[in-house]
């Protein structure tokens, strides 16, 4: 018998270290792993309240698999853009990319 | 203790010490491998929750296509594999303090919100009728007073993210 708050302890605790990850990384690979970390602390908490709450509907699981989804193309485009940055800029460090900025 | 919850606990510790490897770790290619145990860590806890669709496309996506993805972008782009400079920036002590003020407020909420969840499992279902969540997604997915919209945008926004990523990396052609 495992408490609901046990899941979601977890996940809020995934969510923060991935939280932390995109505020202290410097590499552009690494903001985007640490936000798929999130996106993972945010599918627990969906199916953890679909199991606990109301598991006869599949609202949670559909959720869960739409967030699967949006990380995925997410994903893709993101590290499209980190390789094409680093075709033009030879970094992908995040402080570096600053010419928008000027 | 019961077993389930030695093994929650264990499946948890994974999960959760494989994630501070993957925003410590200096070598970008270990972090990527630590996410993959992150990763394999969620789909365990999606078993627990009796999830087992969604762990098995969470092997599938995350594991088998989001992390071999994020592995090639390492690879392909030299010199990151060995870097010898912090792998922090200049925020890097405000983050940590934002991500455990966030972590205290979430574990606030989580106390606040679910006082009883302390103390009680998740209740009893027939076997029907988590063996039949999966059949009830499909018809779901499709149906139309259900996601069939959400489903169908999510299927133009995959075929946007491929079209777009194949277009934003393709090599810009040498004028002559």
């Amino acid at each position: 018998m495992i408490p609901l708050s046990w899941y979601l302890i977890v996940a809020a605790f995934l969510f923060c270290i991935g939280l932390y990850g995109v505020m202290a990384r410097r590499n552009a690979v690494a903001i985007l792993m640490s936000v798929e970390l999130m996106l993972n602390a945010v599918n627990i908490n969906l199916v953890a309240f679909w199991r606990y709450e109301n598991p006869e509907q599949p609202v949670g699981i559909a959720w869960a698999i739409f967030v699967l989804t949006v990380a995925a193309a997410e994903a893709a485009v993101g590290l499209a853009l980190i390789i094409s940055v680093y075709r033009n800029r030879d970094s992908v460090v995040a402080e570096e990319l600053d010419t928008l900025k000027y | 203790m019961t077993p389930q919850q030695v093994i929650f606990l264990i499946i948890a510790a994974v999960t959760l010490i494989s994630a501070m490897f993957v925003v410590t770790d200096r070598n970008l290619f270990h972090a990527a491998l630590a996410m993959m145990a992150s990763f394999f860590g969620v789909a365990g806890m999606y078993v627990m929750l009796e999830a087992g669709f969604l762990a098995a496309a969470q092997l599938l996506v995350y594991i088998g296509a989001i992390s071999i993805l994020i592995i090639f972008a390492i690879m392909m782009t030299r010199r990151l594999m060995q870097s010898i400079e912090s792998p922090f920036n200049s925020q890097s002590v405000g983050g940590l303090v934002a991500a455990i003020v966030s972590f205290v407020g979430l574990l606030a909420l989580i106390i606040i919100g679910w006082p009883d969840a302390n103390f009680q499992g998740a209740a009893e279902v027939s076997s029907n009728v988590l063996e039949g969540s999966v059949q009830q997604l499909g018809i779901a997915l499709v149906s139309p007073d259900a996601y069939v919209v959400p489903f169908e945008v999510a299927s133009v926004l995959l075929l946007a993210a491929l079209v777009g990523s194949i277009f934003i990396a393709w090599p810009e052609k040498k004028e002559s």
